[in-house]
């Protein structure tokens, strides 16, 4: 591995977290470099849809990381714009807001219980009524029975956005590697970080951070400090362009059951949204607990299934693409950001699920305050490595 | 589940059909087109025998299998039957034990300033086009590209009245290579078919230049010239070689393309851009086989042949007695010697990159252009198609990288260019409607 | 059987294809792209490009290079993406 002589801190996975961590770090004047063993946002970040969301996060922590995380981002792009020049921080950042849409009279309840619990919390919510939603969204089914407007809704492209807090981190002098195994963990005699092994050479270093996604939990029992992170599959239907057709993300009631939800069992719930293209992209499933890139049909027929019931019209487009993507789970439904006191200088940065694009920004500036022992940007408690509900025993 | 389902009704999966069932087990031919004999037809005079299908296989023609999902024991095959792309097909999911595939191959076309513009198509297209309805793309046509096929594309152009200005060839392989006696083709009827050829181009004046190309095309609302160029060994435009023809249409290919996605789908592995199989036509995956253009492009015998083998080994499967083909498969192998002098004779050269301008499409259905989908990969460290789709925009539209994904997985410098974009588990497009339905599963005998 | 394309009655043959009879009519673009507006036609001739979209009977995205053409059906030019009815 010539070229690359050492770093203050080597960040595993160039997905959005990782890139996220590096840019923070590097811009408290740390030097980072990135490896990853296949090509930066290859992996779970390509297969996000991009949401930066408050509307589907239960109040306490996820919604605080969740709220921190909407107000850092367009910082964080007013930033990267100011350091890189125009035209290369285009991250397609769209505040468009969400619409979460109940329609059957059962769903009224739980709907009422979420715009309560949230706006307590401080996000902004409106309630519409039907006429109001559909002016908003006029190919929204006429069978609604309650809608709410989570106006701070937003979503960004995810490639693009971590392209350019990799572009970042290069012009402030750090740099990425692609095609770049972490095999395991140099550590020194009292058992600190000293390294990171890449198979044929070690790069040194005083800190690593596991931004492995669904695969840190993998990383981190081969390095002997464990933590229960597992793949959860989430599956995208991706239609044919069209003109304007759904302007917000919307998504029925009953998917903060389906994000929150922690077994291997498969649970689904209708998210409809646009991107700049036309497509319409149709979500959104959690299933599994294991690294299975089958089709599964009857998923595809659930998804479709669920949009039609939000948008009829959707019946006739021709849907072109399925794809899924593995997104870091933990048994209790938040990330891991912070360092392992199992061993010094090893970080993570994982466990987002679905909610990792959104998530970064926030999850960037928490570990570089951290690390650099500011003012955190949340309350780190919540997410510490070593809560009971996601510290491992090694070997077990 | 005793059971064949043969995908594809071209030579290959009429054979793999007709030889399956000459064993005694049943089998379930689908095909997209209304009647069997597949798109290509290299052999014209063959083709009605061939796809003449024996009682016994039953035959699901305007059928396009949209996905394939592994089931114990075999494989289940999502079909959606009726008209082309219509709202009222009637969906079914077919359960076999033995899968052949047999889902051909398309022409390849490079990108080229202009290439977007009504009246310039494929190969294929103008060949399909005159051959199965009996219209000509255009009055005045340019064929462009490399290969043999060219030739037969443009004897079926002056057969349906066009008046062939042309024929381009990028290549420059090596005279008599095809027609030499005691050769790689020793025996391969290719070579009188190739001669037939040469004869019909040679009645209607129609010259075979060599080493030169279409490198743009010009027009309004559809091509109304072109501009043709030497080439040099590595297809870069010879400089003050450029010459302009008015012409109304202009077909090219550069080779084929294998339709991978249901291989891919059912995680078969590849070889070089193909479907890998052994003797047999086994792919790596249990109970799928492959046949025809899938496993490397040899014209219609060399399908027929591959077919007649997978389908016998698909019977065997299913516990039929099966003599062993024999003859198919000695046919196999001296067709794979055609297949690799072919794509030996006719390799693609780096230096139609310099064809492209700031503004050439590179992408037809996203309207990617060449400049800005090379700044978007200067700008992310783009290792991976789905990444470079994401960050350029090319490969995301209708086609889903059919069309454009091998040439600007090489403009990005990808490795694995053949598949890089073979990922497709919806191998073909299905209404939201279709999709949301339940369908019968029929679970066979 | 007869046909109509734009609203312009036609002739067409049991066997022809859309785009068969679409260019049997003169017409070498049917299709308008959804960016630039750009004209589109024939391109593949065998349903891998999807650029020769047209409007079947008001269905939208329909390839018409592999659409047999049948007896009354309704054929219409397709602008850019369209929503289906």
């Amino acid at each position: 591995m010539s070229g690359i002589e050492s770093a203050d801190v080597v960040v595993i996975g160039a997905g959005i977290i990782g890139a996220a961590c590096a840019e923070a770090l590097s811009a408290a004047g740390v030097r980072v470099l990135v490896i990853d063993r296949g090509a930066p946002a290859g992996a779970t970040t390509a297969s996000g849809e991009g949401d930066v969301l408050v509307s589907d996060k239960e109040p306490g922590p996820a919604l605080e990381l969740a709220a921190a995380s909407r107000r850092r981002w367009p910082e964080l792009l007013d930033e990267l714009r100011e350091l890189l020049g125009p035209g290369r921080a285009e991250i397609g950042w769209d505040p468009k807001g969400g619409l979460v849409v109940a329609t059957t009279a059962e769903a009224v309840g739980p709907l009422a219980a979420l715009t309560a619990a949230q706006r307590a919390a401080g996000v902004a919510v409106e309630d519409l009524d039907a006429d109001r939603a559909r002016e908003m969204e006029p190919y929204l089914t006429e069978e609604l029975t309650a809608v709410a407007h989570f106006p701070d809704d937003a979503q960004l492209q995810p490639v693009p956005a971590t392209a350019a807090l990799l572009a970042a981190l290069r012009a402030r002098g750090g740099e990425v590697h692609s095609g770049v195994m972490a095999e395991g963990i140099v550590a020194d005699r009292a058992g600190a970080v000293a390294g990171v092994r890449t198979g044929v050479d070690a790069i040194p270093c005083r800190a690593v951070v596991n931004a492995c996604g669904p695969w840190a939990g993998h990383f981190s029992e081969t390095v002997g400090a464990p933590v229960d992170v597992l793949p959860r599959r989430g599956m995208v239907l991706v239609t044919a362009p069209l003109p304007r057709f759904v302007g917000r993300k919307v998504y029925d009631s009953g998917h903060v059951d389906t994000v929150a939800g922690g077994d291997a069992e498969p649970r689904f719930s209708a998210v409809v949204e646009s991107t700049a293209s036309g497509t319409v992209l149709i979500g959104s499933s959690r299933q599994g607990t294991s690294f299975d890139e089958g089709l599964e049909v009857e998923v595809l027929r659930r998804l479709a299934r669920g949009a039609i019931g939000l948008f009829p019209r959707l019946a006739g487009v021709p849907v072109m693409r399925a794809y899924g993507g593995f997104r870091p789970c933990t048994p209790d439904r938040l990330p891991v950001i912070g360092e392992d006191p199992r061993m010094p200088g090893l970080w993570h940065a994982t466990g987002h699920e679905g909610a990792g694009i959104g998530l970064a920004a926030a999850t960037g500036r928490l570990l570089a305050d951290l690390f650099t022992g500011r003012e955190p940007v949340v309350d780190p408690e919540p997410f510490r490595v070593d809560r009971p509900e996601v510290a491992l025993e090694a070997g077990a | 589940m005793r059971r064949v389902v043969v995908v594809g009704a071209g030579p290959a999966g009429t054979a793999a059909a007709r030889a399956a069932a000459s064993f005694g087990v049943e089998v379930v031919l689908i095909d997209a087109a209304p009647t069997p004999g597949g798109r290509h037809r290299w052999d014209a005079r063959g083709a009605g025998a061939r796809a003449e299908l024996p009682d016994e296989v039953e035959h699901l023609p305007e059928s396009a299998v949209w996905a394939i999902e592994p089931v114990p024991g075999g494989h289940r095959v999502h079909v959606r039957t009726g008209p082309v792309d219509g709202p009222e097909r009637t969906g079914r999911a077919i359960e076999a034990r033995a899968l052949v595939l047999a889902t051909g191959a398309h022409d390849r076309a490079l990108p080229f300033p202009g290439w977007d513009l009504p009246g310039v198509c494929t190969a294929g297209a103008a060949r399909a086009m005159a051959r199965d309805q009996g219209i000509a793309v255009g009055e005045r046509v340019i064929v462009a590209g490399t290969g043999p096929f060219l030739l037969s594309a443009a004897v079926s152009l002056v057969e349906a009245g066009a008046r062939v200005t042309a024929i381009f060839e990028a290549g420059d392989p090596v005279p008599g290579f095809i027609t030499r006696p005691g050769g790689a083709l020793a025996g391969w009827t290719k070579a009188g078919e190739l001669a037939r050829y040469a004869a019909t181009l040679a009645r209607h004046d129609v010259p075979l230049c060599r080493r030169s190309a279409v490198i743009a095309a010009f027009g309004k609302d559809r091509v109304e010239a072109v501009l043709a160029a030497r080439l040099d060994r590595d297809w870069r435009p010879v400089p003050h070689s450029l010459r302009r023809f008015e012409v109304d249409a202009v077909a090219v290919g550069f080779g084929f393309t294998p339709q991978l996605e249901l291989a891919v789908a059912a995680r078969c592995d590849l070889e070089d851009g193909f479907v890998a199989v052994n003797a047999a036509q086994a792919t790596s995956v249990p109970g799928v086989f492959a046949a025809g253009d899938l496993t490397g492009v040899g014209g219609a015998d060399l399908a027929a042949a591959e077919g007649a083998v997978a389908g016998a080994a698909a019977a065997k499967l299913l516990g039929a007695r099966v003599r062993a083909p024999i003859g198919a498969m000695r046919r196999v192998r001296a067709g794979r010697r055609f297949a690799a002098a072919l794509a030996e004779a006719y390799p693609l050269r780096p230096g139609w990159r310099e064809w492209l301008r700031e503004d050439t499409p590179v992408c037809r259905c996203e309207e990617v252009a060449y400049g800005a989908f090379r700044r978007a990969v200067e700008e992310l460290d783009v290792g991976d198609a789905r990444v470079l789709e994401l960050a350029t925009g090319a490969g995301l539209g209708l086609c889903q990288g059919r069309i454009c994904g091998r040439s600007v997985a090489e403009l990005a410098g990808l490795p694995e260019t053949a598949d890089a974009f073979a990922r497709r588990p919806i191998a073909a497009p299905v209404r939201l409607g279709e999709l949301a339905e339940d369908v019968p599963v029929d679970e066979g005998p | 059987m007869r046909v109509r394309v734009d609203g312009e009655e036609r002739i067409a043959e049991e066997g022809q294809t859309v785009a068969a009879v679409l260019l049997a009519a003169g017409r070498d673009s049917w299709r308008t792209t959804r960016f630039g507006g750009r004209p589109r036609g024939l391109f593949c001739g065998i349903g891998v490009c999807f650029d020769c979209l047209v409007v079947v009977n008001g269905v939208p995205d329909v390839r018409a290079c592999l659409r047999p053409v049948a007896e009354g059906d309704d054929i219409r030019s397709q602008d850019g993406a369209e929503v289906p009815s």
